[in-house]
């Protein structure tokens, strides 16, 4: 059976896939998604649908991000806040010894010359913000940007909403190489089946690694395990996406072992989430008791009454991680037609929209709403 | 309050009829052994030991058969104990399972320290070993179906622990429905208790076994329970009808009423056959449904075996896909507590180095084809999917209705059960999916087309609940 | 290996202030369903009254507060003397809700 040409092929379906499918049938292109699996089962399904600006010092990840939330907040205006199931809920970040809080204020002064909001509070009325907060923490700073949305159920509302401009939706189909005319992209070989097109996006998340060898443009996408832990149903009992200042040092961290900060926060669901974790161990998926247990320690550390509170689930994830912990955004000057959207590590529900908006924009040859330059995808390759 | 420790040659999870024999043969070799068990006495849900006052009440005692097998691996289990080759830790929910160096360790809590899994002051327990044997046991499988949440539906083995366990009758006015030969005693046992079983309602047809008759000759001793029981049903007046199919169970707060039609033999009813039984309490089983969350912890290999149950992988000593970890019992697939024991036995010898006699080999055989012929007998028909309603809720702990879920398929693009789950909860509940799991699977296969999985929903990393602060207790003393 | 406390003849506890009889063994579950109690928790979204169903610890249908705890699982709790067992309503935690 022969398939119907469209103008790009995207490989993957987890949120960026449906962000780059949903801009791109905006800006008139035919789109096919194709995913190995199902719509967001990926790492998109293993997170906390964090939309932050709070975690993010000067550079351009910070504009990306600044970026990317207001077009969230778009992306609510055009399909609704609840099929998002979207809260601006604001961060609130606490430092946990007295050293930490100067450092903390440091890195806020310098976002707020960004454009980003943050409020510094006061040890005394860190629980006016979060009643539940141990009493003795020393300080904080409340990012009232930060949202959340309930990253599944997104992403298949990008998806949707790219499908009801005709975009073409099949999932099951693994992506397996690429054909080429006169040097350009020509068709996409996937699932044993043959989809003509001139341009394909590489939105292949922690597997981007892969796929992007599969279509002749490697990039460094490596894995970076983290662990959520998932409560018992609660009534809502924590306001705000909160965390210790140490998982900003932790983000961006170059160690391979084991890192942990505590980040908490309330669903819609009723369960609260911890995370989070990091470590370099391959895509190993078996449970580690000892990261699960340090994770509620310091999630305990910060909300005692978490101390009586039941453990219910607990998700492994893959973030994909780019050695400069920044993602690859762009047209693959290596390979006429092929375009990437991957490696955004544990940042992709928030990145989702700005990478989908510039990926449109390089493929219609728009003028791109912000630098694409410091993502270019073949950055890492030694200069010869 | 301090984390313990320990080490042992074999680590046996489970303490029903496979762990215990199990356990009992590797002792027996010379092992030390650790059985890690969530019950507060050896037996399982099988052999369901009732306690205190109870234990000498003659009315309770003759609800439990093949009594005989059990004390003889209980004893065995008890001398091993007193020479402490034995460590039973009763009352341990192991909460994960992993490797462990060269070796595996098995994470527990002691729930009968507290009792609540939300309470920090449970004690979590670190227990090692070189070898595993898994035996998890199995619950009752089930379907949802119009009124099924009402309080007075219960499970066909919960009605059965009420009776065998705690002495108590669920109910005054009984029926028992589903498909299964274990309706069978859960009704006869009702009976003897002084019950009023209003009637049995099997859906399968009582021929269907006569296709595999010589797999059923050969269990002639499983045919003899079955007749056992069918004569106690018969003494008690109790009508035990078959090709009759639960349809739905009606009252407003519990169980006034239950609805039975019958089978049409295409998985449906017959159209006007709906008959209406004024019953207070409704017991149904469909068969049964394997635990395998430590199975799968440790990734272990499955398949989906006869009667659609996900089921672990193991060669001829029982061992796994993962070297070293064996497993028995109803988790390679349910054939109840005589083939359970036999696998329990032939892990035991096999962890222990000892060789595994032919007789035993053949009788696990036989056993299994006897399970796979009752499997085949007794399908789960599949019309309940076609007579839930838009309201009728299939998540119990989420209260996700039909409604919502096909929502999950047909407007939000669901392919899958894991799919329609992050999207609509379905079995991110409290039983994170045990009861429904089943169903929500079928469910998405039928309305999406693609084949039935239930692998996509059967991982839950976390197999027990376990507090917050038991975990940060263990970690402050890691460090 | 469990110590289990030895449960007097007339032993009680109380469900939502009532005195329930049980014998020595037998768990809060059956002991309430023994009196002709089918349910003791209400659910979170719609309000509905659940009890009893898998009876062994499964599917957490069966949660009441026992001593102030809420979520202990009705078929796993042993009765023992004078234990305070209420209904629970929603996720047993409306204390805690801010």
């Amino acid at each position: 059976m022969r398939e119907p040409a469209t103008d790009v092929v995207v490989v993957g379906a987890g949120i960026v896939g449906a962000a780059c499918a949903y801009y791109a049938t905006r800006a008139g292109l035919s789109v096919t998604v194709i995913d190995r699996g199902a719509a967001g089962a990926g790492t998109t399904s293993r997170g906390e649908g964090n939309i932050l600006v709070s975690d993010k010092g000067p550079g351009p990840e910070l504009d990306l991000a600044l970026l990317s939330r207001r077009l969230w907040l778009e992306v609510a205006d055009d399909l609704g806040a609840d099929r998002l199931e979207l809260e601006r809920k604001g961060g609130l970040v606490v430092a946990t010894s007295p050293e930490a809080v100067g450092e903390l204020h440091r890195f806020t002064a310098a976002q707020r010359s960004e454009g980003v909001d943050a409020a510094v509070v006061p040890p005394e009325a860190l629980r006016d913000h979060e009643p539940h907060l141990a009493a003795d923490l020393p300080g904080g700073v409340h990012y009232p940007q930060d949202l959340q949305v309930q990253p599944v159920v997104a992403a298949a509302a990008l998806l949707g909403a790219a499908r009801r401009l005709g975009a073409r939706w099949e999932p099951g189909v693994e992506v397996t190489g690429v054909e080429h005319h006169a040097e350009a992209v020509s068709a996409v070989l996937a699932g044993g089946r043959r989809f003509p097109t001139r341009a394909v996006v590489n939105a292949a998340g922690t597997w981007g690694g892969e796929v992007a060898t599969r279509l002749g443009g490697p990039v460094p996408v490596l894995p970076r395990r983290g662990f959520v832990l998932v409560t018992e149903p609660l009534p809502r009992v924590v306001r705000h996406k909160v965390y210790s200042a140490d998982y900003v040092s932790n983000v961006a961290s170059d160690d391979a072992g084991l890192e942990t900060s505590a980040v908490i926060e309330g669903t819609q669901g009723g369960t609260v989430l911890i995370g989070a974790s990091r470590e370099r161990v391959g895509f190993d998926q078996s449970l580690s008791p000892t990261v699960v247990r340090r994770l509620a320690a310091q999630a305990v550390r910060l909300f005692p009454f978490l101390a009586d509170v039941a453990l219910m689930r607990v998700y492994r994830g893959f973030r994909p991680y780019c050695p400069d912990h920044l993602p690859v955004i762009g047209a693959d000057r290596r390979v006429s037609g092929l375009f990437h959207a991957c490696g955004h590590e544990g940042a992709g529900i928030g990145l989702a929209p700005a990478t989908g908006l510039l990926v449109s924009q390089l493929l219609t040859g728009t003028a791109p709403a912000l630098d694409p330059g410091p993502f270019e995808p073949t950055r890492f390759e030694e200069v010869t | 309050m301090t984390t313990s420790r320990s080490d042992h040659d074999v680590v046996v999870v489970g303490a029903g009829p496979a762990g215990l024999a199990a356990a009992a043969r590797a002792a027996s070799a010379g092992l030390s052994v650790a059985v890690v068990d969530a019950g507060t006495r050896p037996g399982g849900q099988y052999w369901r030991q009732p306690s205190g006052a109870m234990l000498d009440d003659e009315r309770f005692r003759q609800l439990h058969h093949d009594l005989g097998t059990y004390r003889m691996l209980s004893e065995s289990l008890d001398r091993a104990i007193s020479t402490g080759s034995v460590v039973h830790l009763a009352g341990h929910h192991a909460w994960t399972v992993g490797r462990d160096g060269e070796g595996f360790a098995v994470h527990a809590v002691d729930a009968s320290a507290s009792g609540s899994p939300g309470s920090a002051t449970t004690v979590e327990r670190e227990v090692r070993g070189r070898r595993l044997v898994l035996a998890p046991g199995a619950y009752d499988r089930q379907v949802p179906f119009p009124g099924w949440t009402l309080p007075g539906v219960l499970t066909a083995g919960g009605v059965q622990a009420l009776l065998k366990g705690h002495g108590v009758v669920a109910g005054r006015r009984i029926v028992v429905a589903g498909t299964g030969p274990f309706l069978l005693p859960v009704a006869a046992g009702l009976a003897q208790a002084g019950a009023h079983v209003v009637g049995v309602h099997e859906a399968a047809s009582p021929v269907a076994w006569v296709s595999h008759l010589p797999a059923v000759l050969r269990n002639a001793t499983k045919l003899g329970e079955g007749l056992g029981y069918a004569r106690t049903l018969a003494r008690h007046r109790v009508p035990v009808r078959t090709r009759s199919v639960l349809v739905g169970a009606h009252g407003a707060e519990s169980v006034e009423a239950v609805t039975v039609a019958r089978a049409d033999g295409k998985g449906g009813v017959a159209p006007g056959s709906e008959e209406r039984i004024e019953a207070d309490t409704l017991a149904v089983g469909w068969g049964f449904t394997p635990q395998l969350e430590l199975p799968l912890a440790l990734a272990c290999a499955t398949r989906v075996d006869v009667d659609g149950s996900l089921v672990c992988v193991v060669d001829d000593t029982q061992q796994s896909s993962v070297p070293d970890v064996y497993i028995a019992g109803e988790a390679c697939g349910v054939g109840g507590a005589a083939l359970a024991v036999v696998e329990g036995e032939i892990a035991g010898r096999a962890v222990a180095g000892t060789p595994v006699d032919d007789s035993l080999r053949r009788r696990r055989t036989a056993l299994r084809r006897f399970a796979a012929a009752m499997h085949q007998a007794h399908p789960v028909p599949p019309g309940w999917m076609a007579r839930l309603q838009e309201d009728t809720v299939v998540c119990r702990c989420e209260e996700v209705t039909t409604a919502r879920l096909r929502a999950a398929v047909e407007e939000q693009g669901a392919r899958d059960a894991r799919a329609a789950k992050l999207l609509v909860r379905t079995g991110m509940g409290w039983c994170q999916g045990r009861v429904c799991g089943y169903a929500t699977a079928c469910l998405t296969a039928r309305w999406t087309g693609t084949p039935y999985d239930p692998a996509v929903v059967a991982t839950r990393p976390v197999a027990a609940p376990v507090s917050l602060g038991t975990l940060a207790l263990t970690d402050s003393e890691e460090r | 290996m469990t110590q289990e406390p030895q449960a007097p003849p007339g032993s009680t506890f109380t469900f939502d202030g009532r005195p329930v009889p049980f014998v020595d063994g037998q768990s809060v579950g059956a002991a309430l369903t023994a009196v002709g109690v089918r349910s003791w928790r209400t659910t979170r979204f719609e309000g509905r009254p659940r009890g009893l169903f898998c009876g062994i610890g499964v599917c957490f249908d069966c949660l009441v507060v026992a001593d102030g705890r809420p979520n202990h699982r009705a078929c796993l709790l042993l009765a023992t003397h004078g234990l305070a067992v209420t209904s629970q309503e929603g996720t047993g935690h409306d204390d805690l809700a801010i």
